[in-house]
């Protein structure tokens, strides 16, 4: 036990000092090892096989090991370990399943000690025991562990895992008789090496194969394996069965781990494909890497800790051909870069900020939320070295209530519910539409219902106002009064001239009777219904009560025939915006789109154009009737700004109630955008049945491919409650009918119904009658079944 | 008598019909689904093993047709799940690709090795997924996208060891005709994919289906029994063939016993004797340009039976020039880039699931076995598997440092090798006397096994050496 004393008390006898430096290697390496006093490391490779000192400013070259004319490939290590009680002694892993073991102390220049040649495939790991000065180990593709002493020519056991290739092997650094192997499948076994004919014990601990594990340094019972699951797991194994107890989630396979000397929950990772980072965590916030090293080009394939009593100097290895000394202080800080802030909606409405308390503090209105500690649960007892900690982040958590938005989106969901989308001819479609709307006082929406109505039915239909005619001024001649008129104003951007200052933009169609509409861009419920509130928003000073709607309306019928030509000339070029303080737009604005508003206030102060389309009110009357096409422009525009408020469900409704009237006239993408906005939102809602319909009915392909994804639902068998692997009904292994009605005991084909309570269940009909008379389980099993 | 009288007219009529009017009935051409292996010994199969049963139900179900490779691999039901699983994965399920350039990178791959069968295949397909038929008048049909697919095709399928990052960036880098690393991967994987099916379906003498070109006649049957492809590959006389095989089957008796006997000694005087480190490396290397020089099928032009050479540019380009000029093939060690460690991650990786699914099926056709040698059981048959798996990968440059190639000569006499060598490189001229002319004791089941076992191995390497160009990218 002398010798267990000197590694124990190594550290104080020399102090270790550097800084983050490397140098290059000839060759790509496959693993390094530092030797006890930590003064020289090893790297090995393929075709390098080198000592190299460590020195304060630089790695010095300090000895070629790779000798002879022509190097055989007992020098392709795969694998190097050091011994860590005699520094002479090197052992070495070939990729052509050789064994082969170095002692610096030799005079020749070939240094080679012992070759053992018993793996019949590439050794993949060497280690030698933590204490015992002859005893080396080795794990190999084939399978097999053999243990040798050094003494001797021959293993002195072999230990087969019985299942494919050992990837790891570690020697407990606590127990004397124990190691850990890492194997292919997935697996980990520990031995007793006492007892080659069977392993101890047998775990699996990660999908595929474990590339690595590592023994906690101090504490007895904890192993560290990594995968190419892309996983870090630490394992308890002091109770009977080995207990997963932390699992970090890395970004690419786990190549090594090592825990970190000193740090009980720190170890670190480096991964064998497309990420050549190494990082260090800590264990218990597995989210986010305690630090980062992001010096190397390629792949890191070895890296190892310094000094094992020494936290601060990590040595790595890589394929980029390079050898790094980094330093802990010089290591990045991914936590640092991290977005401190979070932010969520709640499932009613109500939204939660989480940010720094030193951001928020200020705000004295803040009420502590209830329900516990705002801070985070404090990790670190220990006192505060800040370079060694997560940075302490306490954040503030503010909950913001509301009270009002659990009933906003009502309207939302019986609007999807009540709304018709096909199935009967166009415009009672319409009307139907813009009658829910109208009954969920969306006056606004219904009006616009009603307009494309007019805009798109055949004349010959129009002649039978549809429920949602409101006529204060009887039946109006709809085709005259609302012929080019309303279409500039639907168009353009409003401005109030009379002050000369610009008004919120709007959508302003007007449709013939009495409804001036506008959209609320902040989305309130729009409760009020085409008096002073909207008014307020279109007309500002020139405000206009009802009367004054009406008498438009008269002027209208006045000049019954009235016609803007140019109007036509103008295509829409912009996307109407709310940016009130753009002058160079407005008059752009006013280029493009002409007023044409019967209004005496606003024709009084008419730009030069205007009197333009002042001209143009005397044109003759042409054919009262516009083709649907002329209006795909203006719909356009509409269905953007809906969509741009928020409210993509007409959007999307009158895109589908359209049809080809529409769709050519809107770019795929945003279709698919709008449908899959309002798809997302159904299904947020439940609405699963409109959700459905709504994907039937879309014209994207992206949208209607939709139904075809998932569609399988995976079952046990009830019997033997494996999976059913083939059809739905009779299982594979136990030849039964596994779905069998409760009721009529018959095998169930089709829509099945089952209790989650019980598991019984049967036909979706026979259950259904059998629950009108009884709420007790059908099976006979007792059980008050619930189905829902 | 339950017919009704009115459609039992109808029936007559059309029967009628069918003689007045001359409708041509299509009849089988060939017999079975394989030109090689009797049609009643594989139907046999499905019928005894309610396992192979059950997974033809699935695959019809799947796909609304039971091919003919699925028949054949029916021998081996474990893999020909496994097999199923993959391949659906790749062409149905979600992946970056969209439906049609699915099958059309199946076409393209198929047509590198002038598998008509595989292509008439996928032709279907391809058209029944709403691909446009514009596309399968040639490459210079199909969007940009594609075309650029063509040089990495041509790479893979014949010299897969000169691909480098140049070619991957070409692809990864072109604008707007670029592809994304996601859609790569799963184009790489559908190339390999059918580069070494196409291997497969010569290999077996797959023959088309009654209802795909090539798989029927018009013709009376009395008045040819020979099938085009028969006559193409010079097999006219089948029932000689037949007849032949039979014969020689008593000379060679003994064979198989030969083949267990090296294995024994193999297996004993390893421990003894060791070869030193540059021995081995030589006979690697030997093998290597060996297997570089194993004479493919006499040079015979095989005729294909449908223009498939359209769907490729640069019809000469092929293995056969380059084995001519004795170029050589750099050394690829498996040790620094294997499927298992990296393969598997850069593949899981950009597209889900499949590094899984392809490693199932790796490990499956390597660990394959029934512990039998034609007549003999319980027979390790390690060794042998793991020497075809070798040598093909050997044929490649791929190296496995822990491997003596001197057990290659020992376990592969020339004809297997001549076989090998035809079938992974130039596939469409294997022909039937080169199936029976190699292990003629063993069983049909166990020449399948082989086959599969070189179509693994073939599409493994292809895919380590795009896999390892794409990672060169990546870094």
């Amino acid at each position: 036990m002398e010798k267990m004393s000197r590694v124990t008390t190594a550290l104080g006898s020399s102090t270790i000092s550097g800084r983050t430096m490397f140098c290059h290697l000839d060759a790509p390496a496959n693993a390094i090892s530092v030797c006890r006093d930590a003064t020289q490391v090893v790297v090995a490779g393929r075709n390098i096989f080198k000592i190299y000192g460590l020195e304060e400013e630089q790695f010095v070259e300090k000895l070629n090991l790779r000798v002879g004319r022509k190097p055989s490939l007992n020098f392709s290590c795969a694998d190097v370990m050091w011994h860590q009680m005699e520094e002479n002694l090197l052992a070495t892993a070939a990729t052509n399943g050789a064994v082969v073991t170095w002692n610096l102390g030799k005079p020749s220049r070939n240094k080679q000690d012992q070759l053992f040649t018993e793996h019949k495939r590439t050794v993949n790991k060497v280690c030698f025991h933590p204490t015992e000065v002859y005893m080396l180990l080795s794990g190999s593709q084939d399978g097999y562990m053999k243990c040798f002493d050094l003494r001797k020519k021959e293993s002195v056991s072999t230990f087969s895992g019985q299942s494919e290739s050992v990837r790891d092997v570690q020697f407990s650094m606590k127990d004397y008789f124990t190691f850990a192997a890492s194997f292919e499948n997935g697996n980990v076994q520990l031995w007793d090496i006492r007892r080659p004919d069977r392993y101890e014990r047998m775990f699996t601990a990660h999908t595929g194969p474990v590339f690595c594990c590592d023994w906690h340094p101090d504490d007895r019972g904890w192993l560290a394996t990594g995968g190419r699951d892309k996983m870090v797991k630490v394992w308890d194994m002091t109770t009977n069965r080995a207990k997963e107890i932390y699992c970090v989630q890395t970004i690419a396979s786990v190549a090594r781990v090592k825990w970190r000397p000193e740090r009980k929950w720190h170890l670190a990772t480096c991964s064998m494909m497309v990420d050549h980072n190494i990082y260090v965590w800590d264990i218990r916030r597995p989210f986010i890497p305690f630090a980062t090293f992001e010096e190397h080009k390629d792949v890191t394939t070895g890296i190892v800790w310094r000094h094992q009593h020494d936290p601060y100097f990590l040595l790595s290895g890589s394929k980029d051909s390079t050898l790094y000394q980094h330093m802990f202080k010089d290591a990045s800080r991914p936590v640092d870069r991290a977005n401190p802030e979070g932010l969520c909606f709640g499932l009613f409405g109500d939204l939660a900020f989480a940010a720094k308390e030193s951001l928020i503090s200020g705000d004295a209105n803040r009420k502590p939320y209830p329900g516990g500690d705002r801070r985070y649960p404090i990790f670190f007892f220990k006192k505060p070295d800040l370079t060694e900690q997560f940075a302490h982040v306490s954040s503030a958590l503010s909950v913001f209530e509301s009270s009002l938005e659990s009933k906003r989106m009502d309207w939302f969901v019986k609007t999807a519910r009540l709304y018709l989308l096909s199935g009967k001819p166009f415009a009672e479609l319409c009307d139907h539409n813009a009658k829910v709307a109208k009954e969920l006082n969306r006056p606004q929406v219904s009006t616009t219902w009603t307009m494309l109505r007019i805009m798109f039915s055949d004349p010959a239909n129009l002649s039978t106002p549809g429920p949602n005619h409101i006529g204060k001024l009887g039946t109006l001649p709809l085709m005259n009064s609302f012929s080019m008129k309303e279409m500039g104003m639907g168009t353009e951007s409003r401005l109030d001239r009379s002050k000369g200052e610009s008004r919120q933009d709007n959508i302003h169609l007007d449709l013939g009777n009495s409804l001036i509409n506008n959209i609320c861009p902040n989305a309130e419920n729009e409760e009020t219904e085409g008096s002073e509130g909207q008014a307020e928003y279109m007309f500002g000073d020139a405000e206009l009560d009802d009367d004054d709607l009406y008498s438009m309306e008269h002027d209208n019928q006045a000049e019954e025939q009235e016609y803007t030509l140019p109007q036509e000339a103008f295509p829409l070029r912009h996307e109407i915006m709310d940016n009130p303080l753009a002058p160079e737009h407005l008059q752009q604005d006013k280029a493009d789109s002409p007023q044409a508003s019967g209004n005496e206030a606003e024709v009084m102060c008419l730009t030069p154009i205007e009197s333009f389309s002042l001209i143009s009110i005397s044109q003759p009357l042409f054919s009262p009737h516009l083709p649907a096409p002329f209006f795909c422009p203006v719909v356009r525009e509409m269905l953007s700004h809906y969509a741009e408020q928020g409210d993509v469900q007409m959007a999307v409704s009158v895109l589908i109630v359209l049809g080809d009237r529409i769709r050519k006239e809107i770019d795929d993408l945003t279709q698919e955008h709008w449908y899959m906005s309002y798809i997302d939102l159904l299904q947020r809602f439940e609405l699963w049945n409109v959700s459905n319909e709504v994907i039937k009915l879309s014209t994207c392909s992206a949208i209607t491919c939709l139904n075809q994804t998932s569609t399988t639902l995976h079952v046990n068998c009830s019997n033997c409650k494996r999976p059913m692997s083939n059809r739905g009904w009779i299982c594979d292994r136990c030849h039964q009918c596994a779905s069998v009605c409760a009721v009529c005991h018959h095998v169930v084909k089709g829509l099945f119904v089952w209790c989650q309570g019980c598991s019984h269940g049967g036909h979706l009909e026979h259950v259904k009658n059998w629950l009108k008379s009884s709420s007790h389980c059908p099976a006979g099993c007792g059980h008050l079944c619930e189905y829902t | 008598s339950f017919i009704p009288p009115a459609l039992r007219g109808a029936e007559g009529q059309k029967r009628s019909r069918q003689s007045d009017f001359g409708v041509r009935i299509p009849r089988p051409l060939g017999n079975g689904p394989s030109r090689f292996i009797p049609e009643k010994e594989i139907l046999q199969v499905s019928k005894v093993d309610p396992r192979t049963q059950s997974i033809f139900e699935d695959a019809f179900a799947a796909l609304g047709r039971l091919d003919n490779i699925s028949l054949v691999m029916g021998f081996h039901p474990q893999y020909l799940e496994s097999f199923l699983r993959t391949q659906h994965y790749l062409l149905q399920m979600d992946g970056p690709l969209s439906l049609h350039y699915r099958h059309y990178i199946g076409i393209m791959a198929a047509a590198r090795h002038q598998c008509s069968y595989l292509v008439n295949l996928h032709v279907n397909d391809f058209l029944q997924v709403g691909g446009d038929s514009k596309w399968l008048n040639g490459l210079d049909g199909a969007p940009q996208k594609l075309q650029a697919l063509g040089e990495l095709n041509k790479i893979l399928a014949h010299r897969p060891w000169l691909l480098t990052k140049a070619h991957i960036e070409h692809l990864l880098k072109a604008e707007e005709h670029s592809w994304s690393l996601a859609e790569l991967i799963h184009a790489v994987v559908l190339l390999t994919h059918y580069h070494s099916l196409a291997s497969f379906t010569f290999g077996c003498g797959i023959t088309p289906e009654i209802h795909s070109d090539g798989g029927h006649t018009f013709r009376p049957p009395s008045l040819s029994q020979y099938c085009v492809c028969d006559i193409a590959n010079g097999n006219g006389h089948g029932h000689l063939e037949e007849r032949r095989g039979n014969h020689q089957v008593s000379e060679v008796s003994g064979e198989v016993e030969v083949l267990m006997e090296r294995m024994k000694q193999l297996q004993e005087c390893r421990d003894e004797e060791e070869a030193s480190q540059e021995e081995m490396a030589t006979r690697f290397e030997r093998e290597k340009t060996e297997s570089m020089l194993v004479a493919t099928a006499e040079d015979e032009e095989c005729v294909p039976s449908r223009d498939v050479s359209r769907h490729f540019e640069d019809p000469s380009y092929g293995y056969k020039d380059f084995s001519r000029r004795g170029e050589h093939v750099p050394t690829f060690r498996v040790q620094d880039y294997s499927w298992e460690d990296h393969g598997y991650s850069l593949v899981n990786r950009l597209y889900p699931d499949v590094g899984q699914l392809l490693d199932e099926k790796f490990q499956m056709a390597y660990n394959l076995t029934y512990n039998t040698m034609a007549m003999h059981k319980d027979v390790d048959t390690t060794m042998l598997r793991r020497a075809i798996w070798n040598y093909i990968h050997c044929m490649f440059g791929i190296r496995y440092d822990d491997y003596d190639y001197g057990e290659i000569n020992q376990l592969l006499d020339r004809s297997f090798k001549v076989y090998i060598k035809t079938m992974v490189c130039s596939p469409e001229k294997t022909t039937k006397r080169m199936y029976e002319s190699f292990w003629r004791q063993f069983q049909h089941s166990e020449k399948v096994h082989v086959n599969l076992l070189l179509m693994e191995a073939r599409m493994q390497a292809e895919l380590l050496y795009a896999l390892r160009a794409i990672t060169r990218y990546m870094t």
